[in-house]
């Protein structure tokens, strides 16, 4: 069967103010918008709350790497000096513990650090070469000082006039169409 | 290129100096075949390779510098040379030769055959054992049945195996620089021979060292016969002419005089080394000395050394007198007379309370007493011992007089003498010179060079291992075949004969000087085994020759051949005092401990052992008193100007501890010409001031400073055991007889309990074997031996002199000489320090990589494989034994040295540390017969038994000082050891634990010169 | 929220963070532009030639370093270490300020540091890279480095991991590994802002490649706020362990000046205090050249000057407790090892290090002398050569004269020596200068929130 493309991604206004933003994104949500994203260029705390965005998962991830990361770097050193290759060294014991807490330091670092940014980067899907909010001509204003608030044409409650008179409520400088 | 040359020459500015090596590899590069060697020559003769060699190494200078630094320039063409003259490879001699132990058809791949032979110094043999792998001789040791050696060697006995194998030594026979074959020799010396024959030899001479021999005295003699005008001259620098004199003034007649000082309880040493290798006999003295020290026994002997320089000797002993050489006779004859024999002379306050607390010792040891005289002092001094030893009833108790070892007992100055007399007087025209070197060792006076190049001799031939300065003067050179390639036999100490027989086919078809004394004759095909073997035939009375032939050659000496002692009475010496006006500062001329004479300089061992008191290596600075430097405002390493009688030398300055005032010692054996790579240009020619009138020492020295310095290389950071801060710390420790009597433990300190350490130590106690070793300080006399004898056995490389400037010698293990007290006469100690093998080794613990780790019998094993040369671990050492090749030290081009090589030892390479290792392929062998052992229907301990083992330095060492072994066999020799109350272990307090310990030294010394 | 009250505090007080009179796209664009609009300058040209030449002498000396071995180097027994684990523990210090600022200065929520992070954290990943040459080329076999990594090989043999030099490989590395990635995470909303500014071809797709499609979505902010801030907690205690370890190097040595319970504490201390005196290296002159004074101010300055301040007299008490333990402890090793740094062969050194690191810098005390950029600058050189001068003493001064009198000796470094040194310090400052040109050296979206626009106002 044939596939139909939705002709646009959705719609987006554009705000001079993070204030702004913040309170149109409220009301967006409120009005009981759920695909719905707002864009600015330096983090805003009260933006994800608008938009109901409360739990981002990022830490349990971070654990459980420095979880691993600490029970390999101790087994490792365990396995090595007294299962693999047991000899000794200077007349200490092959399973001599105090030596083998640095690295096992270090390795719980390591992978902790790995997993929050590559955890960070995959929650958040990127890397993402193409999106079609970058089709807005002036969203290059959204890495600089503008802000955005984008309504997705997949939201239920999305339909294409009363959307954008709705957002014209909320007093955006600009509305466009996102294209897909 | 030149842009670096450039800056060569800011770092080391030398006037003419335009040569370096890019010109040198180019000319050496043009030249070819036999020419090529003598391009190497010339380049040596000529004054830019001079210049450039005498170059000072810059402190601090850069690696660009390294780069052309001697060891590079020998290194490139050390391959390329051998490669040109090398002909034979290892090849079993044709004739027979019986090893010690095995048949050789009994030739185990991999495992060592020993071979008795000897080596010969100045006619005195020193019966060896030499370790073959498949006729490849590699390693030298002492002969342990023969009376002369005990098992014990000395530092140039065991470096001779490195002279042998030498891609410097001469390798062809040339004719007026042209290459000849034997063959031609033979034919073109019967037109010369001839003619002499014609005048009954009138025009012959025939020059060489000394002789003990019995073949060669015998062939000289027969020809002699053939040529009764011709005249045999003998001549060495390290004669014994005042010696010979000494006999002949008290006996009218040639005696050798040997000690037995293990019966002695007083020895009194005149300025006698004989603590040293060169003194006849020195190997077998050493053992008894140290038999006489052990403070365990009931009786201790006690040595008083009166000595012009510092030695060993003087190091060992219980009361030293630092004394001008000048006024050592004097001293004699005071003391003499003390003993009721001779005449009196007045002395300083010091010497006479010395004098005469001495003169009591002695008399109150009659009979149990030695005086023994140095044969640099004056024969009267000489003389003076015999009548003393004799006025004290020592003669035929501690002292024996036997026939002379030499087989020319002549007076070789006076010999050489003539012989430059009937050069001039042009009596001479033809030459024969075998082994002698006198255009570089005779005395100045006799000029002898300038009478060999400036008199019309017909034909001058030289036969010699080198091409050096005699040979660059004859017609004829003759490559000699080392002692190691030819037949002979020789003498020891003691008369015995020991039969010489080759470890391989000479390796550039050189011939033996029995070979050439029988071409004289006419017989130029004879080979040197029938020669030796006909004269023996001769002597042998019994039945089946063959038997004894093979017995001698078996045991390493003939038997019944021991001189037996002779009764001789000496008369009181009349002789007038010889001492002159000691206006100026008195010179003191010395054999060099490593180079002797100046034969084995070219030897890189014995270059780079560092001389047993100074430490220094590569030179013969000129040693004076700290009292002398300070008034002279001199310090170590300044260049000063020596004038004596109007010749004038140059020479760096060492402030020796320990010397006597007002007087110098310059070693003799330097500034070679034509030497080769490692000795040509090393240190500084001191020959020129010796004349034939004062061989020993001459005063009326002026020496005036030059304002330049020159560096020395010195082995040891600091020869002291007090540091700045005036702590001091206990390395050496030693106490006096009484002192020990009443306080036997001494020397232990607290150890920390094994409770200290946060871990359980590990339990060796279960293993079969457990390495451990002790060193007694009371024995160790210095010597050096356990140097050379690692060296040998573990192939380790020599680093050449920069390095050493930098502190990057090899040697694994190395003896440490301590000065205490009065800088004009401190005692001096000597430390052997091998690696600690450390149970808690710290050096383990900080390497990443595990490349040294522990074994389970409590070895401190490196793997050189696994090494990426971090060098934490020789940081973390406390007794710095570890060494690292910061560059690549081994030559792995040299076939010869290919051949030297010990097969069971890594060959290291680049980057990698490395250190002492108890000999590991030693215990390996040894632990692998054990087992062997067991499968032959043994019980299988895997112990090795006590005895069956020693290591290198342990084998190679005269006094025994070192003992190895397993301790955890309690009746082994080193576990008894370890129980001595002296026994304690280098910075204990840092619980490293090691598994090597010493034994205190203790000292013997006369209560009425204490304090 | 206290954030933003300090802030409007701060913004009340004496030297503001951030000059007034600036919106998002002034300062968007001020920055930027240094990258995208500015033209390249004789002065950096010229600059960055010097340091070019710098890093070919250090080709040369390393080809010939791998061509000869380390004998180049004026190492010995017993002076085994020399120049290079000197030069290494100098670098690795100076690396510490740049995590220091970014991670340390981040939790304590002191906003200052965002005008100065981001190139702080370049300097950190440069200092780094030079230290980690070192332990690889002062080894006899440097081809052998890997042998230092467990990886399962067919000798079955793995790295002896009670050895400090395997801590540092693992500190070290995941120190390198951390600060890499805590800089770019950084990067990537500010390489956003490049890649929509920039209207050049290629720029624009490299730039766009790096930021990784970032769009400033409200869930990605609160993704990256927390992970950024886990970093920064992680950063902060293996930055305080990283230079610990390499104090450990000498730590558990039993050498005298080595074997001691106070180096790490002192050893950190020392660190942060050359990092910050590199920081202001860097930063004096960046600010005049690139004007951009408006965001590295004069507090920034006065901050690091208290900062280098505060733990230069952790240092001095370091060195107090060092030489008082000589004498107090009554060990003969230790009471020499004070005797042979006030009067040994190395003695100038010594003094040298006491006045370049304690004496001088006192002068900081003085408000008028911290506030003068010019005077700054050469107090923080001063510091710098006196901790490079500290690490030399530790290593050399310690390892000359220990134990035996017998195997003392002497250490003197080679022209090889020094042009390794020398081409380090090319290295880092040629990167230093490619860096300026190549990123924006500020962090843009950092600076943005410290606009007092940023500010949420609530009905």
């Amino acid at each position: 069967m044939k596939h139909s493309h939705p002709p646009i991604y959705g719609l987006m206004a554009e705000f001079d103010t993070p204030t702004a933003l913040v309170d149109a994104a409220q009301t967006t949500y409120d009005a009981g918008y759920r695909k719905i994203d707002a864009y600015s260029p330096f983090p805003i705390e009260e933006l994800a709350e608008a938009i109901g965005f409360h739990r981002n998962g990022v830490a349990p991830i971070v654990l459980v790497g420095g979880l691993l990361g600490c029970a390999t770097g101790y087994l490792m050193q365990w396995w090595i000096s007294t299962v693999s290759y047991p000899i000794s060294v200077g007349g200490k014991p092959y399973h001599s513990w105090p030596s083998f807490i640095i690295v096992t330091f270090e390795l719980t670092i390591l992978f902790s650090v790995l997993s929050a940014v590559f955890g960070m980067l995959a929650l958040n899907g990127l890397p993402m070469p193409y999106h079609p909010v970058f089709n807005v001509p002036q969203f290059d204003g959204a890495t600089r000082d503008k802000f955005f608030l984008a309504i997705f044409y997949s939201d239920p409650k999305y339909n294409a006039t009363e959307t954008r008179r709705f957002l014209e409520t909320l007093g955006a400088r600009s509305i466009a169409e996102v294209p897909s | 290129m030149e842009e670096q040359n450039k800056k060569r020459e800011e770092v080391c500015p030398s006037k003419k100096g335009k040569l370096d090596l890019d010109t040198a590899r180019a000319r050496i590069s043009e030249a070819k075949g036999p020419e090529y060697w003598r391009s190497l020559e010339e380049l040596a003769g000529s004054p830019d390779f001079q210049e450039m060699m005498h170059r000072e190494f810059p402190k601090g200078a850069s690696e660009w510098l390294d780069a052309v630094s001697r060891r590079g320039f020998m290194k490139l063409m050390g391959a390329s040379l051998a490669m040109a003259g090398m002909t034979a490879c290892t090849k079993q001699p044709l004739e027979s030769i019986v090893p010690y132990v095995k048949q050789p058809e009994e030739v185990i791949p991999g495992r060592p055959l020993f071979f008795a032979t000897a080596f010969t110094l100045s006619g005195y043999a020193a019966p060896i054992l030499v370790e073959s792998h498949l006729y490849r001789p590699t390693k030298i040791e002492g002969n342990d049945k023969h009376p002369a050696s005990l098992g014990g060697t000395d530092v140039f006995a065991q470096a001779s195996i490195l002279e042998m194998y030498d891609p410097d030594r001469s390798q062809d026979i040339e004719h007026l620089g042209a290459m000849k074959t034997w063959g031609n020799f033979v034919d073109e010396i019967r037109g010369p021979l001839s003619a002499q024959k014609a005048v009954q030899g009138a025009g012959m001479r025939i020059l060489t060292r000394t002789v003990s021999s019995p073949t060669l005295a015998d062939q000289l003699h027969e020809l002699l016969k053939f040529y009764p005008q011709a005249k045999w001259h003998v001549y060495e620098a390290a004669n014994r002419d005042s010696y010979r004199a000494g006999s002949q003034m008290a006996f009218g007649q040639q005696v050798e005089t040997q000690y037995k000082l293990d019966k002695a309880e007083v020895i009194l040493s005149l300025d006698a080394d004989f603590l040293y290798a060169g003194f006849p006999g020195f190997t077998r003295y050493a053992h008894d000395f140290a038999a006489g020290r052990n403070p365990n026994a009931e009786k201790m002997s006690r040595l008083y050394v009166v000595e012009s320089t510092p030695t060993t000797t003087g190091g060992k002993a219980d009361h030293r007198l630092p004394m001008r050489a000048v006024d050592i006779e004097p001293f004699a004859r005071a003391l003499a007379s003390a003993l009721g024999a001779g005449s009196s002379s007045t002395l300083s306050g010091e010497q006479q309370k010395y004098l005469s607390a001495l003169a009591k010792d002695l008399q109150s040891h009659r009979g149990s007493s030695v005086v023994i005289a140095g044969d640099n002092q004056s024969p009267a001094v000489h003389a003076l011992a015999h009548s003393m030893n004799q006025a004290l009833g020592n003669v035929g108790k501690t002292v024996v007089y036997t026939e002379p070892v030499d087989a020319n007992p002549i007076n070789q100055t006076e010999s050489l003498k003539d012989l430059v007399a009937d050069m001039r007087g042009g009596k001479v025209e033809l030459l024969i010179i075998l082994g002698a070197n006198p255009a570089y060792d005779a005395p100045a006076d006799f000029a002898f060079a300038d009478a060999l190049k400036n008199t019309n001799i017909q034909t001058r031939v030289h036969l010699g291992l080198y091409q050096d300065e005699t040979a660059e003067l004859c017609h004829w050179h003759l490559n000699e075949a080392h002692y190691l390639e030819a037949w002979g036999d020789a003498r020891a100490y003691d008369g015995t004969v020991s039969i010489v027989q080759p470890l391989i086919a000479p390796l550039y078809e050189g011939k033996s000087a029995y070979e050439m004394v029988s071409a004289l004759a006419g017989q130029g095909q004879t080979s040197g085994h029938e020669l030796v073997q006909n004269y023996w035939k001769k002597q042998h009375t019994g039945a089946d020759f063959d038997a004894f032939w093979r017995k001698s050659l078996h045991d390493g000496w003939v038997e019944g051949t021991k001189f037996s002692s002779k009764q001789v009475s000496a008369k009181s010496v009349s002789a007038p005092s010889s001492s002159s006006p000691a206006q100026g500062f008195e010179i003191n001329f010395r054999r060099d401990p490593s180079v002797y004479d100046g034969r084995f300089s070219n030897n890189g061992w014995l270059q780079e052992v560092p001389k047993p008191m100074s430490k220094i290596t590569w030179d013969n600075p000129v040693m004076i008193s700290p009292a002398m430097a300070d008034r002279l405002k001199l310090a170590s390493e300044a260049m000063i100007q020596i004038e004596l009688n109007g010749k004038k030398v140059v020479a760096p300055v060492w402030v020796q501890t320990g010397h006597p005032d007002n007087s110098i010692t310059a070693f003799l054996g330097y500034g070679r010409r034509r030497a080769g790579r490692a000795g040509t240009a090393a240190g500084f020619d001191m020959y020129p001031l010796v004349y034939s009138a004062t061989p020993g020492f001459a005063t009326g020295v002026n020496i005036t400073t030059t304002g330049d310095t020159y560096k020395l290389a010195s082995t040891q950071g600091y020869q002291t055991m007090e540091t700045q801060d005036g702590a001091t710390r206990p390395l050496v420790r030693s106490t006096s007889l009484e002192e020990f009597k009443k306080e036997p433990k001494f020397a232990q300190e607290e150890e920390p309990p094994p409770s200290l350490t946060l871990y359980p130590g590990f339990d060796y106690s279960k293993e079969p074997n457990s390495w451990g070793m002790t060193i007694d300080m009371s024995s160790c006399v210095g010597c050096n031996n356990c140097i050379i004898a690692c060296q040998s056995e573990n192939n380790i490389p020599v680093v050449g002199k920069e390095q050493v400037v930098r502190g990057r010698h090899m040697h694994w293990l190395r003896v440490d000489s301590y000065y205490q007290g009065d800088r004009a006469n401190p005692k001096a100690y000597f430390q052997p320090v091998p690696c600690m093998q450390c149970e808690n080794a710290p050096c383990e613990t900080v390497c990443p990589v595990g490349a040294t780790v522990h074994s389970t019998e409590g070895l401190n094993d490196m793997v050189y494989n696994r090494c990426v040369g971090t060098r934490y671990c020789s940081n973390n050492c406390p007794y710095k034994v570890r060494r690292f090749n910061f560059l690549l030290y081994q030559d792995w081009e040299t076939p010869q040295y290919k051949m030297m090589r010990n097969p069971d030892v890594t060959v290291r390479s680049r980057g990698v540390m490395e250190k002492c290792t108890y000999c590991i392929q030693r215990i390996t062998w040894a632990r692998i017969d054990s087992e062997r052992e067991g499968d032959k229907g043994g019980k299988i301990t895997g112990q090795v038994r006590d005895g069956e083992l020693q290591t290198a330095c342990q084998q190679s060492c005269p006094t025994n000082a070192i003992t190895f072994g397993n301790i955890n066999d309690r009746s082994s020799k080193v576990s008894k050891a370890k129980s001595d109350p002296r026994n304690y272990s280098l910075l204990a307090d840092l619980n490293t634990r090691p598994r090597t310990t010493y034994l205190a030294e203790v000292r013997n010394p006369n209560p009425e010169l204490e304090g | 929220m206290d954030e933003r009250n300090d802030r409007v505090a701060l913004l009340e007080k004496q030297a503001p963070v951030i000059e007034p009179g600036h919106t998002f796209a002034t300062v968007t664009d001020k920055i930027s532009d240094v990258v995208l609009t500015r033209p390249i300058t004789i002065g950096w040209v010229f600059g960055s030639f010097v340091a070019f030449m710098a890093v070919m002498g250090l080709l040369l000396a390393v080809s010939y370093l791998f061509l000869k071995g380390v004998g180049i180097w004026g190492i010995n027994i017993p002076v085994g270490w020399g120049f290079a684990i000197v030069n290494f523990v100098w670098w690795i210090g100076i690396g510490h300020a740049g995590t220091l600022i970014s991670a340390i200065l981040m939790l304590l929520r002191q906003s200052w540091r965002n005008s100065i992070n981001r190139f702080a954290e370049a300097m950190t990943l440069f200092a780094v890279a030079c230290a980690g040459m070192f332990p690889v080329l002062h080894m006899g076999r440097p081809w052998l480095a890997y042998w230092l990594f467990p990886y399962p090989n067919t000798m079955n043999y793995w790295p002896q991991f009670r050895s400090p030099l395997v801590w540092d490989v693992f500190a070290v590395s995941t120190y390198g590994t951390t600060s890499l990635l805590f800089w770019f995470i950084g990067l990537i909303p500010d390489l956003a802002t490049m890649r929509d500014r920039t209207n050049k071809k290629p720029l624009k797709f490299i730039f766009g490649a790096l930021a990784l499609g970032w769009r400033g979505s409200a869930r990605h902010w609160h993704r990256y706020e927390t992970a950024y801030l886990l970093l920064a907690g992680l950063a902060t205690p293996l930055v305080l362990s990283v230079h610990t370890v390499v104090s450990f190097d000498f730590a558990i040595g039993i050498i005298p000046g080595w074997h001691t319970t106070i180096f790490p504490p002192y050893f950190v201390a020392g660190a942060i205090y050359s990092g910050f005196a590199m920081v202001l290296v860097l930063a004096i002159p960046i600010r005049q050249f690139y004007k951009l004074k408006d965001f590295i101010t004069d507090r920034h300055l006065q901050n690091s000057a208290m900062v280098m301040l505060a733990t230069g007299l952790i240092v001095a008490y370091g060195y107090g407790i060092e030489a008082f333990m000589g004498w107090y402890s009554g060990n003969r090793y230790d009471s020499f090892l004070l005797w042979n740094r006030l009067h040994g062969p190395y003695a100038f050194w010594y003094y040298s290090l006491l006045v370049c690191n304690i004496f001088i810098p006192q002068v900081l005390w003085i408000k008028k002398l911290r506030s003068s950029p010019a005077f700054l600058f050469l107090i923080s050189l001063v510091v710098l050569v006196g901790m490079w001068l500290e690490r030399f003493i530790i290593v050399v001064v310690s390892l000359h004269r220990d134990f035996l009198t017998s195997s003392f000796g002497m250490y003197y470094p080679t022209r090889w020596d020094w042009m390794t040194f020398i081409g380090t310090l090319g290295f880092f400052f040629l990167a230093m200068f490619l860096f300026m040109r190549a990123l924006p050296a500020i962090s843009i979206f950092e600076m943005r929130t410290l606009l007092p626009q940023a500010e949420v106002k609530h009905k």
